[in-house]
């Protein structure tokens, strides 16, 4: 290894990467901290030139007035319920469906898994019409919650995300359990369940922020106040109080809390998924 | 322990057969079941509703048309100004994403101090709730109030651009904000394979005298092959896709000049109630992503032989 050489040349590049790496970070984070500052203050404060980042008289009370402005709790109790039921039956269902296609072998496995791939490329938008159709002539699921649950509960990129993780648990396994004579299902259970906390991990993420944040969805097929998701509701009264910007901020900085603290909690399973469907795509 | 088993009931091979694959049905029935009504389904159903005529209620029944709503795309002035923003929308977002995101990656790569705190700063937009950001960024971006255009005339810029609700900005804004949003996602997809690479790769090119530039283009943009191809392929999707953003940035204004294909399906199909013509725009947006994958996928065979 050889010594460090303090050559100028090397610190400016230091430096250089540094102001780089504060740039970015600035540009990323400012929307947010503005956001923060800007639902601390009256709503003629909020556009105040120049900025003045902390508020000499925090405004504590915008936090307690959107709670009795819009059902704000309605809605994240409405957003909780979809995101935790969506989440629990993709993880249930993808990783029973992804071990028959993992490691199972019967009639009919590559041309029902060619469906499940074929679909990713289709955008939802191209049959979300029809769909609507089918949820609300046939079903009669309109504004319902279990419309939006059964349309989410069941994606091809959850079988897909842990299928690629089965395949790489060694199929010895499998088959010494086979020997001591557990079944299929005990085998899935047992051994690959376990095994697979960190592709769980990387669902769980996955589907809490994609249900947490969906938006079209919802807007779709709930049309009851009192049915509406945290997104959809944000959005109306964003509509609705258009000029009170310091509620409108201070909704938003709700809204964002649940989401950051699952992204910080599981972050490095989020990074690895990301990782690991990229790399084996 | 004898590895022979002896079974008491002696199960034929056929039978085996069928109940190995009975047991592996029932894995998949739970999500095949839900995928298939849900998914598989409506597929079908956007495929024959855009050759009818449909307002949607259970009164009205479906009518036959044949060709009638493709023949009308080419007639749609609307349709065809959503296509060629859907499409100039994707060609400034795609290359823009894919640079920002691998030089987002190569920077936070190098070891640094509190990289992961960078790391997350940078993937954060990406997880935040659209609605939430989106309020954020119109009003930063408010032509005359936000802080944005505040700073600009305090800099000098006697005109700063209209932004959203200007015909010639609004595209612009959609495409910043688009960027901003979702290039951390696709810097930890490059992150990833820049850890992929072998070191000694640059190690030898260093002992050959290649610089820093030599070795980036050289070395690193040859491997991430792969990686770049799926991002690419994701970003160019996600783009065709789009539908929150303008909505909640442009609302797809000025008039119509940002509003893309899904807005107009989605205009068409819940505020006109012409299923049918809905269906047949939304069949043109699946050939387009189709066929453009396809011809990306071509050509990146092409290049790999």
């Amino acid at each position: 290894m050889t010594a460090a050489r303090r050559q100028p040349s090397k610190i400016i590049a230091k430096v250089l990467l540094y102001f780089v790496l504060v740039l970015i970070a600035l540009v990323c984070l400012v929307p947010f901290v503005w956001m923060i500052s800007a639902s601390l203050k009256l709503n003629k404060d909020v556009f105040a030139f120049p900025i003045q980042w902390i508020p000499e008289n925090p405004r504590f009370l915008n936090y307690k007035e959107i709670w009795e402005q819009i059902p704000l709790g309605r809605f994240i109790f409405n957003t909780t319920k979809i995101t935790v039921i969506v989440t629990f039956l993709q993880l249930l269902t993808s990783s029973f469906a992804a071990y028959a296609f993992a490691k199972l072998r019967f009639k009919g496995r590559n041309a029902l898994f060619l469906c499940y791939i074929c679909t990713i490329a289709v955008p939802w938008q191209s049959y979300m019409v029809p769909q609507f159709i089918m949820m609300r002539n046939t079903f009669h699921l309109n504004d319902t919650h279990l419309a939006i649950i059964c349309l989410q509960a069941f994606s091809a990129f959850g079988v897909f995300l842990m299928r690629q993780f089965y395949m790489d648990v060694p199929d010895e396994l499998c088959e010494a359990a086979r020997i001591d004579g557990m079944n299929e299902y005990q085998i899935w259970a047992e051994i690959m369940l376990p095994l697979s906390k960190p592709a769980l991990a990387t669902l769980t993420i996955f589907t809490f922020v994609s249900t947490w944040n969906d938006f079209l969805g919802p807007l779709i097929y709930l049309t009851t106040t009192e049915k509406k998701t945290i997104q959809i509701g944000l959005r109306m009264f964003i509509s609705q109080y258009s000029s009170e910007y310091g509620l409108i901020f201070a909704a938003s900085v709700v809204v964002l809390i649940p989401v950051l603290v699952v992204f910080l909690l599981l972050q490095k399973y989020f990074v690895q998924g990301i990782a690991t469907s990229g790399l084996k795509g | 322990m004898t590895a022979a088993a002896v079974p008491a009931k002696k199960v034929s091979v056929k039978k085996r057969k069928i109940l190995n694959n009975l047991t592996a049905y029932s894995f998949i029935a739970p999500n095949f079941i839900g995928f298939a009504i849900f998914t598989l389904v409506p597929i079908v159903m956007a495929v024959g509703l855009s050759f009818m005529d449909w307002n949607g209620s259970g009164v009205q029944r479906p009518k036959f048309i044949g060709l009638a709503n493709y023949a009308r795309l080419f007639r749609d002035k609307q349709f065809i100004e959503a296509f060629f923003n859907t499409i100039i929308y994707t060609a400034a977002t795609v290359p823009c994403t894919m640079i920002l995101a691998l030089l987002l990656a190569v920077v936070l790569n190098q070891k640094i101090f509190a990289r992961n705190f960078f790391r997350t700063a940078a993937f954060f937009p990406y997880v935040a709730s659209l609605v939430a950001v989106a309020a954020v960024w119109n009003a930063l971006f408010s032509p005359t109030l936000g802080p944005v255009n505040q700073v600009l005339m305090a800099l000098g810029v006697k005109n700063p651009p209209g932004w959203a609700v200007d015909a010639h900005w609004a595209m612009v804004t959609l495409i910043l904000f688009s960027i901003w949003k979702n290039v951390g996602y696709y810097m930890v997809m490059y992150l990833a394979g820049l850890q992929s690479i072998n070191p000694e790769l640059y190690e030898a090119a260093s002992l050959d005298g290649a610089n820093t530039v030599q070795r980036f283009f050289k070395i690193t943009i040859p491997q991430l092959r792969n990686t770049t191809f799926l991002v690419m392929i994701m970003v160019m999707i996600q783009c065709f896709k789009v539908y929150d953003i303008v909505l909640m940035i442009t609302n797809g204004g000025p008039g119509t000049k940002t509003q893309v294909l899904v807005f107009y399906i989605y205009n068409v199909a819940f505020n006109n109630w012409e299923l049918g013509y809905a269906s047949a725009i939304s069949m043109a947006l699946f050939v387009l992503v189709l066929v453009v994958t396809l011809i990306m996928f071509r050509r990146e065979k092409a290049r790999s032989n």
